[in-house]
Protein backbone atom coordinates (compact mmCIF):
# COMPACT_ATOMS: atom_id res chain seq x y z
CA UNK A 1 0.00 0.00 0.00
CA UNK A 2 1.37 3.36 -0.99
CA UNK A 3 1.78 5.62 2.06
CA UNK A 4 1.88 8.73 -0.12
CA UNK A 5 -1.65 7.92 -1.29
CA UNK A 6 -2.82 7.15 2.23
CA UNK A 7 -1.44 10.23 3.90
CA UNK A 8 -4.38 12.68 3.51
CA UNK A 9 -6.82 9.97 4.53
CA UNK A 10 -4.72 9.34 7.60
CA UNK A 11 -4.73 13.03 8.45
CA UNK A 12 -8.51 12.93 8.55
CA UNK A 13 -8.43 9.89 10.83
CA UNK A 14 -5.83 11.51 13.08
CA UNK A 15 -8.32 14.30 13.80
CA UNK A 16 -10.68 11.73 15.28
CA UNK A 17 -8.07 10.25 17.61
CA UNK A 18 -7.69 11.68 21.09
CA UNK A 19 -4.28 12.57 22.49
CA UNK A 20 -2.55 9.82 24.41
CA UNK A 21 -4.99 7.16 23.17
CA UNK A 22 -4.14 3.48 22.74
CA UNK A 23 -4.31 2.59 19.08
CA UNK A 24 -4.15 -0.70 17.21
CA UNK A 25 -3.49 -0.30 13.47
CA UNK A 26 -4.54 -3.37 11.50
CA UNK A 27 -2.52 -3.71 8.32
CA UNK A 28 -0.23 -0.88 9.45
CA UNK A 29 1.97 -0.99 6.35
CA UNK A 30 5.35 0.63 6.90
CA UNK A 31 4.23 2.09 10.22
CA UNK A 32 4.36 5.72 9.04
CA UNK A 33 0.88 6.51 10.34
CA UNK A 34 1.51 5.06 13.80
CA UNK A 35 4.87 6.80 13.99
CA UNK A 36 3.13 10.08 13.20
CA UNK A 37 0.44 9.47 15.81
CA UNK A 38 3.11 8.63 18.38
CA UNK A 39 4.95 11.84 17.60
CA UNK A 40 2.02 14.25 17.21
CA UNK A 41 -0.55 12.81 19.56
CA UNK A 42 1.49 10.82 22.04
CA UNK A 43 -0.52 7.69 21.36
CA UNK A 44 0.76 4.24 22.28
CA UNK A 45 -0.06 1.02 20.56
CA UNK A 46 0.82 -1.57 18.01
CA UNK A 47 0.61 -2.22 14.33
CA UNK A 48 -0.35 -5.56 12.85
CA UNK A 49 1.29 -6.43 9.57
CA UNK A 50 2.01 -9.51 7.49
CA UNK A 51 4.36 -8.23 4.76
CA UNK A 52 8.04 -8.89 5.67
CA UNK A 53 9.37 -5.65 4.14
CA UNK A 54 6.74 -3.57 5.90
CA UNK A 55 7.60 -5.26 9.19
CA UNK A 56 11.25 -4.28 8.80
CA UNK A 57 10.15 -0.72 7.94
CA UNK A 58 8.05 -0.57 11.14
CA UNK A 59 10.98 -1.76 13.23
CA UNK A 60 13.20 0.86 11.60
CA UNK A 61 10.71 3.52 12.64
CA UNK A 62 10.56 2.22 16.19
CA UNK A 63 6.90 1.25 15.85
CA UNK A 64 5.70 -1.79 17.80
CA UNK A 65 4.68 -4.26 15.11
CA UNK A 66 3.15 -7.69 15.56
CA UNK A 67 3.35 -10.07 12.64
CA UNK A 68 -0.02 -11.72 12.23
CA UNK A 69 -2.54 -12.79 9.64
CA UNK A 70 -5.73 -10.79 10.23
CA UNK A 71 -7.73 -13.57 8.61
CA UNK A 72 -6.86 -15.70 11.63
CA UNK A 73 -8.56 -13.30 14.02
CA UNK A 74 -7.23 -11.23 16.88
CA UNK A 75 -7.48 -13.71 19.72
CA UNK A 76 -4.18 -12.43 21.12
CA UNK A 77 -5.89 -9.25 22.25
CA UNK A 78 -8.21 -8.78 25.19
CA UNK A 79 -11.63 -7.17 25.13
CA UNK A 80 -11.62 -3.37 25.10
CA UNK A 81 -7.85 -3.17 25.25
CA UNK A 82 -7.64 -0.27 22.77
CA UNK A 83 -9.32 3.11 22.46
CA UNK A 84 -9.24 2.85 18.67
CA UNK A 85 -8.71 0.00 16.28
CA UNK A 86 -7.87 1.44 12.88
CA UNK A 87 -8.05 -0.44 9.60
CA UNK A 88 -7.35 1.51 6.44
CA UNK A 89 -8.23 0.01 3.06
CA UNK A 90 -7.83 -3.52 4.33
CA UNK A 91 -11.36 -4.71 5.11
CA UNK A 92 -12.04 -5.45 1.45
CA UNK A 93 -9.08 -7.84 1.29
CA UNK A 94 -10.21 -9.92 4.27
CA UNK A 95 -11.64 -13.38 3.98
CA UNK A 96 -14.40 -12.67 6.52
CA UNK A 97 -14.86 -8.90 6.81
CA UNK A 98 -17.95 -9.23 9.01
CA UNK A 99 -16.14 -11.39 11.56
CA UNK A 100 -13.18 -9.05 11.59
CA UNK A 101 -15.51 -6.11 12.25
CA UNK A 102 -16.81 -7.97 15.28
CA UNK A 103 -13.24 -8.56 16.43
CA UNK A 104 -12.34 -4.89 15.95
CA UNK A 105 -15.21 -3.82 18.16
CA UNK A 106 -14.48 -6.53 20.71
CA UNK A 107 -10.95 -5.33 21.38
CA UNK A 108 -11.47 -1.61 20.63
CA UNK A 109 -13.90 0.87 22.12
CA UNK A 110 -14.15 2.38 18.65
CA UNK A 111 -13.24 1.22 15.18
CA UNK A 112 -12.08 3.41 12.32
CA UNK A 113 -12.45 1.63 9.00
CA UNK A 114 -11.77 2.91 5.51
CA UNK A 115 -12.38 1.24 2.18
CA UNK A 116 -12.66 2.08 -1.52
CA UNK A 117 -16.30 2.62 -2.50
CA UNK A 118 -17.47 0.24 -5.20
CA UNK A 119 -20.54 2.44 -5.68
CA UNK A 120 -18.45 5.33 -7.06
CA UNK A 121 -19.67 6.46 -10.47
CA UNK A 122 -16.43 5.42 -12.17
CA UNK A 123 -16.94 1.86 -10.99
CA UNK A 124 -20.59 1.94 -12.01
CA UNK A 125 -19.62 3.16 -15.45
CA UNK A 126 -17.28 0.26 -15.95
CA UNK A 127 -19.90 -2.19 -14.71
CA UNK A 128 -22.36 -0.66 -17.16
CA UNK A 129 -19.89 -1.46 -19.93
CA UNK A 130 -19.82 -5.05 -18.72
CA UNK A 131 -16.38 -4.86 -17.04
CA UNK A 132 -15.01 -5.29 -13.55
CA UNK A 133 -13.83 -1.86 -12.39
CA UNK A 134 -10.14 -0.96 -12.53
CA UNK A 135 -9.50 2.46 -11.01
CA UNK A 136 -6.76 4.47 -9.37
CA UNK A 137 -7.72 2.98 -6.01
CA UNK A 138 -8.41 -0.46 -7.40
CA UNK A 139 -5.62 -0.85 -9.91
CA UNK A 140 -5.55 -4.66 -10.04
CA UNK A 141 -7.53 -6.81 -12.44
CA UNK A 142 -10.14 -9.27 -11.21
CA UNK A 143 -7.81 -12.28 -11.21
CA UNK A 144 -4.87 -10.81 -9.28
CA UNK A 145 -6.61 -8.41 -6.93
CA UNK A 146 -6.28 -8.91 -3.16
CA UNK A 147 -9.61 -7.08 -2.84
CA UNK A 148 -11.99 -9.99 -2.70
CA UNK A 149 -14.83 -8.39 -0.74
CA UNK A 150 -15.67 -5.07 -2.32
CA UNK A 151 -18.69 -3.13 -1.13
CA UNK A 152 -20.44 0.21 -1.44
CA UNK A 153 -21.25 2.69 1.33
CA UNK A 154 -24.81 1.41 1.45
CA UNK A 155 -23.66 -2.22 1.65
CA UNK A 156 -21.32 -1.39 4.52
CA UNK A 157 -23.99 0.49 6.43
CA UNK A 158 -26.41 -2.41 5.97
CA UNK A 159 -23.82 -4.75 7.45
CA UNK A 160 -23.30 -2.41 10.41
CA UNK A 161 -27.04 -2.25 11.04
CA UNK A 162 -27.37 -6.02 10.93
CA UNK A 163 -24.60 -6.45 13.53
CA UNK A 164 -25.76 -3.73 15.89
CA UNK A 165 -22.86 -1.50 14.96
CA UNK A 166 -23.45 2.24 15.31
CA UNK A 167 -21.87 4.64 12.83
CA UNK A 168 -20.57 7.53 14.96
CA UNK A 169 -19.15 9.50 12.11
CA UNK A 170 -18.62 9.14 8.37
CA UNK A 171 -16.27 11.00 6.09
CA UNK A 172 -16.10 10.59 2.37
CA UNK A 173 -13.37 11.79 0.12
CA UNK A 174 -12.61 11.93 -3.56
CA UNK A 175 -9.50 10.71 -5.29
CA UNK A 176 -7.54 13.71 -3.98
CA UNK A 177 -8.78 12.88 -0.48
CA UNK A 178 -10.72 16.12 -0.34
CA UNK A 179 -13.95 16.10 1.56
CA UNK A 180 -16.25 17.86 -0.87
CA UNK A 181 -19.50 19.30 0.46
CA UNK A 182 -21.60 18.32 -2.56
CA UNK A 183 -20.63 14.76 -1.93
CA UNK A 184 -22.95 14.61 1.07
CA UNK A 185 -25.93 14.66 -1.28
CA UNK A 186 -24.93 11.60 -3.29
CA UNK A 187 -22.25 9.92 -1.17
CA UNK A 188 -22.62 6.45 -2.59
CA UNK A 189 -22.12 7.82 -6.09
CA UNK A 190 -19.37 10.37 -5.47
CA UNK A 191 -17.19 9.01 -2.65
CA UNK A 192 -14.05 7.21 -3.74
CA UNK A 193 -12.90 6.41 -0.23
CA UNK A 194 -15.23 5.94 2.72
CA UNK A 195 -14.04 6.52 6.28
CA UNK A 196 -16.21 5.24 9.09
CA UNK A 197 -15.98 5.65 12.82
CA UNK A 198 -17.99 2.85 14.41
CA UNK A 199 -18.92 1.49 17.80
CA UNK A 200 -20.70 -1.62 19.02
CA UNK A 201 -24.17 -0.99 20.47
CA UNK A 202 -24.24 -2.71 23.89
CA UNK B 1 40.56 -23.17 7.27
CA UNK B 2 38.21 -20.23 6.81
CA UNK B 3 40.23 -17.05 6.41
CA UNK B 4 39.03 -14.55 9.02
CA UNK B 5 37.59 -11.65 7.07
CA UNK B 6 39.01 -8.52 8.70
CA UNK B 7 36.19 -6.40 7.29
CA UNK B 8 33.34 -8.12 9.06
CA UNK B 9 34.97 -10.34 11.70
CA UNK B 10 35.89 -9.43 15.23
CA UNK B 11 39.12 -11.28 14.39
CA UNK B 12 41.20 -13.11 16.96
CA UNK B 13 39.71 -13.17 20.43
CA UNK B 14 40.87 -14.45 23.80
CA UNK B 15 38.44 -15.59 26.48
CA UNK B 16 38.67 -13.96 29.92
CA UNK B 17 37.90 -15.46 33.30
CA UNK B 18 36.44 -13.59 36.25
CA UNK B 19 36.76 -15.28 39.60
CA UNK B 20 34.01 -14.68 42.13
CA UNK B 21 34.65 -15.21 45.83
CA UNK B 22 31.07 -14.21 46.52
CA UNK B 23 28.95 -17.21 47.50
CA UNK B 24 25.92 -17.76 45.27
CA UNK B 25 22.87 -19.51 46.62
CA UNK B 26 21.33 -21.56 43.86
CA UNK B 27 17.65 -22.33 43.31
CA UNK B 28 18.25 -25.95 44.28
CA UNK B 29 19.33 -24.84 47.77
CA UNK B 30 23.04 -25.53 47.33
CA UNK B 31 25.50 -22.67 47.80
CA UNK B 32 28.58 -22.35 45.62
CA UNK B 33 31.21 -20.55 47.70
CA UNK B 34 33.25 -19.42 44.74
CA UNK B 35 33.12 -19.81 40.99
CA UNK B 36 34.62 -18.69 37.72
CA UNK B 37 32.78 -17.19 34.79
CA UNK B 38 34.53 -17.53 31.46
CA UNK B 39 33.46 -15.00 28.84
CA UNK B 40 34.41 -13.18 25.68
CA UNK B 41 33.84 -9.57 24.70
CA UNK B 42 33.79 -7.89 21.30
CA UNK B 43 33.84 -4.16 20.59
CA UNK B 44 34.48 -1.41 23.11
CA UNK B 45 32.50 -0.27 26.12
CA UNK B 46 31.83 3.45 25.58
CA UNK B 47 32.40 6.17 28.18
CA UNK B 48 28.70 6.33 29.04
CA UNK B 49 28.72 2.53 29.52
CA UNK B 50 25.38 2.33 27.75
CA UNK B 51 26.32 0.23 24.71
CA UNK B 52 26.75 -3.21 26.30
CA UNK B 53 24.90 -6.17 24.81
CA UNK B 54 24.66 -9.49 26.64
CA UNK B 55 24.50 -12.58 24.43
CA UNK B 56 23.10 -15.66 26.20
CA UNK B 57 24.01 -19.04 24.78
CA UNK B 58 21.80 -22.06 24.22
CA UNK B 59 22.08 -25.68 25.35
CA UNK B 60 25.28 -26.66 23.57
CA UNK B 61 26.75 -23.17 23.13
CA UNK B 62 29.48 -21.43 25.07
CA UNK B 63 31.22 -18.08 25.47
CA UNK B 64 32.87 -18.27 22.06
CA UNK B 65 30.21 -16.47 20.04
CA UNK B 66 32.31 -14.66 17.44
CA UNK B 67 35.77 -14.45 15.93
CA UNK B 68 38.59 -16.97 16.08
CA UNK B 69 40.80 -18.25 18.87
CA UNK B 70 43.68 -18.87 16.49
CA UNK B 71 44.35 -18.32 12.79
CA UNK B 72 44.22 -22.11 12.39
CA UNK B 73 40.60 -22.37 13.63
CA UNK B 74 38.42 -24.06 11.07
CA UNK B 75 35.27 -22.38 12.34
CA UNK B 76 34.53 -19.05 14.03
CA UNK B 77 32.35 -18.65 17.16
CA UNK B 78 28.79 -19.98 17.07
CA UNK B 79 27.11 -16.67 16.19
CA UNK B 80 29.84 -15.11 14.10
CA UNK B 81 27.38 -14.43 11.26
CA UNK B 82 25.46 -12.06 13.54
CA UNK B 83 28.15 -10.39 15.66
CA UNK B 84 30.89 -8.23 14.16
CA UNK B 85 31.62 -4.91 12.45
CA UNK B 86 28.66 -4.03 10.25
CA UNK B 87 26.77 -7.18 11.26
CA UNK B 88 23.32 -7.12 12.91
CA UNK B 89 24.91 -6.87 16.37
CA UNK B 90 27.39 -4.27 15.19
CA UNK B 91 30.59 -4.31 17.23
CA UNK B 92 31.45 -0.86 15.85
CA UNK B 93 28.59 0.42 18.01
CA UNK B 94 28.10 -2.16 20.71
CA UNK B 95 30.22 -3.81 23.37
CA UNK B 96 29.18 -7.44 23.27
CA UNK B 97 29.59 -9.80 26.24
CA UNK B 98 29.05 -13.54 25.97
CA UNK B 99 29.60 -15.66 29.09
CA UNK B 100 29.74 -19.43 29.44
CA UNK B 101 27.01 -20.41 31.87
CA UNK B 102 27.62 -21.93 35.29
CA UNK B 103 27.58 -25.70 34.98
CA UNK B 104 28.96 -25.39 31.45
CA UNK B 105 32.04 -27.06 30.07
CA UNK B 106 33.59 -24.10 28.27
CA UNK B 107 35.62 -22.67 31.13
CA UNK B 108 33.08 -21.46 33.68
CA UNK B 109 32.74 -23.49 36.85
CA UNK B 110 30.92 -26.74 36.08
CA UNK B 111 31.19 -30.50 36.43
CA UNK B 112 34.69 -30.44 34.89
CA UNK B 113 36.02 -28.05 37.54
CA UNK B 114 37.96 -29.32 40.50
CA UNK B 115 35.94 -29.17 43.67
CA UNK B 116 37.74 -27.08 46.28
CA UNK B 117 39.37 -29.16 48.99
CA UNK B 118 38.82 -32.51 47.26
CA UNK B 119 41.28 -32.51 44.41
CA UNK B 120 38.55 -34.19 42.40
CA UNK B 121 36.22 -32.88 39.75
CA UNK B 122 32.65 -31.98 40.68
CA UNK B 123 31.31 -34.43 38.13
CA UNK B 124 27.75 -35.46 38.97
CA UNK B 125 27.92 -33.57 42.28
CA UNK B 126 27.79 -30.21 40.57
CA UNK B 127 24.47 -28.74 41.71
CA UNK B 128 21.63 -28.37 39.24
CA UNK B 129 21.57 -24.80 38.00
CA UNK B 130 18.54 -22.94 36.70
CA UNK B 131 18.02 -20.12 34.25
CA UNK B 132 17.49 -17.82 37.26
CA UNK B 133 20.85 -18.87 38.69
CA UNK B 134 22.52 -18.09 35.39
CA UNK B 135 20.92 -14.67 35.22
CA UNK B 136 22.00 -13.94 38.80
CA UNK B 137 25.58 -14.93 37.99
CA UNK B 138 25.54 -12.89 34.77
CA UNK B 139 24.34 -9.88 36.76
CA UNK B 140 27.39 -10.19 38.97
CA UNK B 141 29.57 -10.35 35.90
CA UNK B 142 27.87 -7.15 34.68
CA UNK B 143 28.68 -5.50 38.03
CA UNK B 144 32.27 -6.58 37.69
CA UNK B 145 32.48 -5.13 34.17
CA UNK B 146 30.94 -1.85 35.31
CA UNK B 147 27.77 -2.38 33.28
CA UNK B 148 24.78 -1.06 35.14
CA UNK B 149 22.25 -1.44 32.33
CA UNK B 150 22.41 -3.57 29.21
CA UNK B 151 21.50 -1.82 25.98
CA UNK B 152 20.15 -5.23 25.03
CA UNK B 153 20.08 -8.80 26.22
CA UNK B 154 19.69 -11.27 23.35
CA UNK B 155 19.60 -15.03 22.91
CA UNK B 156 18.00 -17.90 21.03
CA UNK B 157 16.36 -21.05 22.39
CA UNK B 158 17.59 -21.61 25.96
CA UNK B 159 19.38 -18.27 25.46
CA UNK B 160 16.03 -16.60 24.80
CA UNK B 161 14.75 -17.99 28.09
CA UNK B 162 17.62 -16.26 29.89
CA UNK B 163 16.64 -13.01 28.15
CA UNK B 164 13.08 -13.32 29.44
CA UNK B 165 14.36 -14.11 32.94
CA UNK B 166 16.67 -11.08 32.83
CA UNK B 167 13.79 -8.76 31.92
CA UNK B 168 11.74 -10.22 34.79
CA UNK B 169 14.46 -10.36 37.48
CA UNK B 170 16.30 -7.13 36.66
CA UNK B 171 13.76 -4.86 34.92
CA UNK B 172 15.86 -1.74 35.46
CA UNK B 173 18.98 -3.28 33.98
CA UNK B 174 17.62 -4.28 30.55
CA UNK B 175 16.65 -1.67 27.95
CA UNK B 176 15.91 -4.12 25.13
CA UNK B 177 15.11 -7.82 25.38
CA UNK B 178 15.46 -9.87 22.20
CA UNK B 179 13.90 -13.31 22.68
CA UNK B 180 14.48 -15.64 19.75
CA UNK B 181 13.04 -19.12 19.08
CA UNK B 182 12.17 -19.58 22.75
CA UNK B 183 9.20 -20.64 24.86
CA UNK B 184 7.86 -19.49 28.23
CA UNK B 185 8.38 -23.06 29.44
CA UNK B 186 8.92 -26.50 27.92
CA UNK B 187 6.06 -28.56 26.59
CA UNK B 188 5.57 -32.12 27.80
CA UNK B 189 6.99 -33.29 24.49
CA UNK B 190 10.11 -31.14 24.97
CA UNK B 191 10.68 -32.70 28.40
CA UNK B 192 10.12 -36.14 26.93
CA UNK B 193 12.87 -35.61 24.37
CA UNK B 194 15.20 -34.34 27.09
CA UNK B 195 14.50 -37.42 29.16
CA UNK B 196 15.48 -39.68 26.26
CA UNK B 197 18.74 -37.75 25.97
CA UNK B 198 19.41 -38.09 29.70
CA UNK B 199 18.59 -41.79 29.76
CA UNK B 200 20.88 -42.36 26.79
CA UNK B 201 23.76 -40.81 28.74
CA UNK B 202 22.95 -42.30 32.12
CA UNK B 203 22.52 -45.83 30.83
CA UNK B 204 25.88 -45.82 29.03
CA UNK B 205 28.13 -48.36 30.87
CA UNK B 206 30.90 -45.76 30.73
CA UNK B 207 28.84 -43.20 32.63
CA UNK B 208 29.75 -44.62 36.07
CA UNK B 209 27.07 -42.52 37.74
CA UNK B 210 28.76 -39.44 36.39
CA UNK B 211 32.22 -40.29 37.78
CA UNK B 212 33.55 -41.29 34.38
CA UNK B 213 36.53 -38.91 34.61
CA UNK B 214 37.98 -41.08 37.37
CA UNK B 215 37.74 -44.10 35.08
CA UNK B 216 39.37 -42.22 32.24
CA UNK B 217 36.44 -42.87 29.97
CA UNK B 218 33.61 -40.85 28.46
CA UNK B 219 30.00 -42.04 28.05
CA UNK B 220 30.60 -41.52 24.40
CA UNK B 221 27.81 -43.69 23.17
CA UNK B 222 25.14 -42.12 25.35
CA UNK B 223 26.21 -38.55 24.63
CA UNK B 224 26.23 -39.34 20.94
CA UNK B 225 22.68 -40.71 21.11
CA UNK B 226 21.57 -37.69 23.13
CA UNK B 227 22.93 -35.37 20.48
CA UNK B 228 21.37 -37.40 17.68
CA UNK B 229 17.88 -37.20 19.15
CA UNK B 230 18.39 -33.53 19.99
CA UNK B 231 19.54 -32.81 16.48
CA UNK B 232 16.37 -34.22 14.96
CA UNK B 233 14.34 -31.75 17.02
CA UNK B 234 16.51 -28.86 15.78
CA UNK B 235 15.68 -29.53 12.13
CA UNK B 236 12.40 -29.67 10.29
CA UNK B 237 11.00 -32.67 8.45
CA UNK B 238 11.24 -30.63 5.23
CA UNK B 239 14.88 -29.75 5.60
CA UNK B 240 15.80 -33.34 6.43
CA UNK B 241 13.96 -34.42 3.32
CA UNK B 242 15.60 -31.78 1.13
CA UNK B 243 19.09 -32.38 2.48
CA UNK B 244 19.09 -36.17 2.66
CA UNK B 245 15.85 -37.57 1.29
CA UNK B 246 16.08 -41.35 1.20
CA UNK B 247 19.50 -41.33 -0.44
CA UNK B 248 21.46 -44.52 0.12
CA UNK B 249 25.19 -44.38 0.69
CA UNK B 250 25.85 -47.54 -1.29
CA UNK B 251 23.20 -46.76 -3.86
CA UNK B 252 21.21 -49.84 -2.85
CA UNK B 253 19.63 -51.46 0.20
CA UNK B 254 21.96 -53.94 1.90
CA UNK B 255 19.55 -55.60 4.30
CA UNK B 256 21.79 -54.82 7.27
CA UNK B 257 22.17 -52.50 10.22
CA UNK B 258 25.17 -50.52 9.09
CA UNK B 259 24.87 -46.99 7.81
CA UNK B 260 22.60 -47.17 4.78
CA UNK B 261 20.63 -43.96 4.49
CA UNK B 262 22.48 -40.65 4.25
CA UNK B 263 20.50 -39.33 7.23
CA UNK B 264 21.95 -42.14 9.37
CA UNK B 265 25.44 -41.17 8.38
CA UNK B 266 24.73 -37.49 9.07
CA UNK B 267 23.29 -38.15 12.54
CA UNK B 268 26.22 -40.37 13.49
CA UNK B 269 28.62 -37.68 12.35
CA UNK B 270 26.76 -35.02 14.38
CA UNK B 271 26.81 -37.28 17.43
CA UNK B 272 30.47 -38.16 17.13
CA UNK B 273 31.71 -34.63 16.61
CA UNK B 274 29.73 -33.52 19.67
CA UNK B 275 31.36 -36.11 21.94
CA UNK B 276 34.75 -34.51 21.36
CA UNK B 277 33.65 -31.07 22.44
CA UNK B 278 30.99 -31.45 25.10
CA UNK B 279 30.80 -32.89 28.59
CA UNK B 280 28.05 -35.39 29.38
CA UNK B 281 27.42 -34.08 32.91
CA UNK B 282 26.99 -30.57 31.53
CA UNK B 283 24.55 -31.88 28.95
CA UNK B 284 22.48 -33.42 31.76
CA UNK B 285 22.50 -30.14 33.69
CA UNK B 286 21.51 -28.05 30.68
CA UNK B 287 18.53 -30.26 29.87
CA UNK B 288 17.37 -30.00 33.49
CA UNK B 289 17.68 -26.25 33.37
CA UNK B 290 15.45 -26.27 30.31
CA UNK B 291 12.90 -28.54 31.96
CA UNK B 292 12.68 -26.39 35.09
CA UNK B 293 12.38 -23.04 33.33
CA UNK B 294 8.94 -21.62 34.08
CA UNK B 295 8.88 -17.97 35.14
CA UNK B 296 5.09 -18.05 35.41
CA UNK B 297 5.23 -20.70 38.12
CA UNK B 298 5.89 -18.13 40.85
CA UNK B 299 2.69 -16.35 39.74
CA UNK B 300 0.24 -19.27 39.81
CA UNK B 301 1.11 -20.09 36.22
CA UNK B 302 0.13 -16.62 35.05
CA UNK B 303 2.77 -15.48 32.55
CA UNK B 304 1.17 -12.05 32.22
CA UNK B 305 1.74 -11.38 35.90
CA UNK B 306 5.27 -12.74 35.61
CA UNK B 307 6.18 -10.19 32.93
CA UNK B 308 4.08 -7.32 34.26
CA UNK B 309 7.05 -5.75 36.00
CA UNK B 310 9.28 -5.82 32.91
CA UNK B 311 10.44 -2.45 31.66
CA UNK B 312 12.42 -3.51 28.60
CA UNK B 313 11.20 -3.11 25.06
CA UNK B 314 10.86 -6.57 23.55
CA UNK B 315 11.55 -8.08 20.18
CA UNK B 316 10.26 -11.65 19.95
CA UNK B 317 11.28 -13.74 16.95
CA UNK B 318 10.13 -17.22 15.90
CA UNK B 319 10.69 -19.39 12.83
CA UNK B 320 7.84 -20.86 10.82
CA UNK B 321 9.16 -24.44 10.68
CA UNK B 322 10.46 -24.60 14.27
CA UNK B 323 8.61 -27.44 15.98
CA UNK B 324 10.85 -27.63 19.03
CA UNK B 325 9.78 -24.14 20.17
CA UNK B 326 7.07 -23.37 17.65
CA UNK B 327 5.85 -19.86 16.73
CA UNK B 328 2.82 -20.52 18.94
CA UNK B 329 5.16 -20.69 21.95
CA UNK B 330 6.66 -17.31 21.07
CA UNK B 331 3.17 -15.90 20.70
CA UNK B 332 2.44 -16.95 24.29
CA UNK B 333 5.22 -14.60 25.37
CA UNK B 334 3.96 -11.85 23.06
CA UNK B 335 0.43 -12.22 24.35
CA UNK B 336 1.54 -11.91 27.97
CA UNK B 337 3.48 -8.74 27.11
CA UNK B 338 0.51 -7.31 25.20
CA UNK B 339 -1.76 -8.08 28.13
CA UNK B 340 0.28 -5.75 30.30
CA UNK B 341 0.90 -3.10 27.65
CA UNK B 342 4.63 -3.65 27.29
CA UNK B 343 6.42 -2.44 24.18
CA UNK B 344 6.80 -5.50 21.99
CA UNK B 345 7.34 -6.36 18.36
CA UNK B 346 6.89 -9.90 17.09
CA UNK B 347 8.25 -11.38 13.88
CA UNK B 348 7.74 -14.90 12.56
CA UNK B 349 10.50 -15.60 10.05
CA UNK B 350 9.61 -17.80 7.09
CA UNK B 351 12.18 -20.60 7.13
CA UNK B 352 12.17 -24.31 6.43
CA UNK B 353 15.30 -24.92 8.52
CA UNK B 354 13.56 -25.59 11.83
CA UNK B 355 14.77 -24.56 15.28
CA UNK B 356 18.36 -24.25 14.04
CA UNK B 357 17.26 -21.20 12.02
CA UNK B 358 18.16 -18.93 14.91
CA UNK B 359 21.85 -19.63 14.29
CA UNK B 360 21.69 -19.12 10.54
CA UNK B 361 22.10 -15.97 8.45
CA UNK B 362 18.56 -15.95 7.04
CA UNK B 363 18.26 -12.59 5.22
CA UNK B 364 14.88 -11.48 6.63
CA UNK B 365 15.94 -12.54 10.15
CA UNK B 366 19.17 -10.58 10.02
CA UNK B 367 17.38 -7.59 8.46
CA UNK B 368 14.98 -7.55 11.41
CA UNK B 369 17.79 -7.83 13.97
CA UNK B 370 19.91 -5.18 12.22
CA UNK B 371 16.97 -2.76 12.03
CA UNK B 372 16.12 -3.34 15.65
CA UNK B 373 19.67 -2.83 16.88
CA UNK B 374 20.10 0.33 14.76
CA UNK B 375 17.20 1.83 16.73
CA UNK B 376 18.85 1.18 20.08
CA UNK B 377 20.19 4.49 21.31
CA UNK B 378 23.76 4.61 22.56
CA UNK B 379 26.04 7.55 23.17
CA UNK B 380 28.89 8.01 20.75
Amino acid sequence: MNPAVLRPEHRLIADWIADGARVLDLGCGDGAFLAELQRDKGVSGYGIEIDPDNIVACIERGVNVIQANLDQGLSGFDEDSFDYVVMTQTVQAMRFPHLLLDEILRIGREGIVTFPNMGHWKCRLQFARGRMPVTRHLPQTWYDTPNIHMCTLDDFEDLCASRDIAVIERAIVDSQHRAVIGMQLLPNLLAEIAIYRIRQRR
Amino acid sequence: MTEPNPESSVGLVTPSIEHFEQAIELDCGVTLDAYDICFETYGTLNAARDNAVLVCHALSGDHHAAGYHSPEDRKPGWWDNCIGPGKPIDTDRFFVVCPNNLGGCGGSTGPLAVRPGTGKRFGPDFPIVTVRDWVASQARLADRLGIDTWAAVIGGSLGGMQVLQWAIDFPARVRHAVVIAAAPRLSTQNIAFNEIARQAIRSDPNFHDGHYYEHDVVPEHGLKLARMVGHITYLSDDVLHTKFGRELRAGKINFGFGVEFEIESYLRYQGESFVGRFDANTYLLMTKSLDYFDPAQAHDGDLTRAVSGCKARFLVVSFSSDWRFSPARSREIVRALLDCDRDVSYVDIESDLGHDSFLLPIPQYHKVLASYFRRIEVQA
